[in-house]
């Protein structure tokens, strides 16, 4: 079972970070705001070659946090920039990403036709 | 001038002062409980993701293959758990450690789609299925493309 104790705590840690954004703003500061925060930091982390390293010690712990998802695209856009130009750094993100969305707006879709509202 | 007849104040202290001296004297309780729990949550639902990543790794995926379908994992079953009530239960005492991992961007989808169902399936659930999902996909989407253009003027 290697890596999962710095999964955790990796993940544990950078959750920490997103509970303080969320104690320490006002509270017009919501949890949209932190979750657009967190994956437009992974995202610059990503592009200044800091998230890798964070993702070798943490591995999930890293890439499942949102900042992780910022990562993705970055770095798909970055790779695919250097393949094929500036056409690669259009559309490299959401190649990398493809799989992430593609689950939340189908699994989203899906939930929410199946269930419905409380109360 | 009404304010005249009333006495001076007995401590020189502003407005200003007064309400940093009451925000350092009001004890936060709160807010180390609440990073235990999103510690804890947080970590345990990578942990769990870690735990899927070694088992699609030792079924023969790559890498990057076992990440995104862990990922993918997560994002199902934060949907699954939102529709079914218990999601929100968990994200009221865990806070960020509900909300920021990609099981907390599905919740995001999943919510304002399903609290708007009775809009239809075009501008109820469709529309709000994109209420958080859009912007996070707006900046992320554009901080790629500032990052793919940066590294290839740098490195052409």
């Amino acid at each position: 079972m290697e890596m999962v104790i710095p999964a955790f705590i990796v993940g544990g840690v950078i959750c920490v970070i997103g509970q303080l954004v969320m104690d320490l703003t006002k509270p017009s500061f919501t949890p949209a705001h932190t979750l657009v925060a967190f994956v437009t930091v992974g995202g610059v982390l990503g592009a200044l070659g800091l998230y890798k390293p964070l993702i070798e010690l943490g591995g999930a712990g890293a890439t499942i946090p949102l900042s992780g998802f910022g990562y993705t695209l970055a770095n798909g856009a970055m790779e695919a920039a250097g393949t094929r130009g500036l056409l690669g750094a259009l559309s490299g993100g959401l190649e990398a990403a493809a799989v992430g969305i593609a689950a939340a707006v189908l699994f989203g879709y899906l939930v929410a036709l199946t269930f419905n509202p409380k109360g | 001038m009404g304010n005249q007849n009333l006495r001076p104040p007995t401590i020189a202290v502003t407005p200003e002062e007064y309400s940093q001296m009451s925000m350092k004297a009001t004890p936060k309780p709160t807010m180390v409980k609440n990073m235990i729990w999103a510690f804890g949550v947080g970590g345990l639902i990578c942990a769990f993701a870690q735990i899927m990543i070694n088992v699609f790794r030792h079924m023969g995926l790559s890498a990057k293959e076992a990440s995104s379908t862990a990922t993918a994992v997560v994002i199902f079953l934060g949907a699954l758990f939102t529709g079914l009530g218990v999601y929100d239960e968990i994200a009221k005492r865990a806070g960020a450690g509900a909300i920021v991992p990609v099981s907390g961007f599905a919740n995001s989808i999943v919510a304002p789609a399903l609290e708007f169902k009775r809009e239809g399936f075009v501008t109820g659930m469709g529309a709000r299925l994109f209420t958080v999902a859009g912007p996070v996909l707006v900046f992320g989407i554009a901080t790629s493309i500032a990052a793919g253009c940066v590294y290839y003027f740098l490195h052409r």
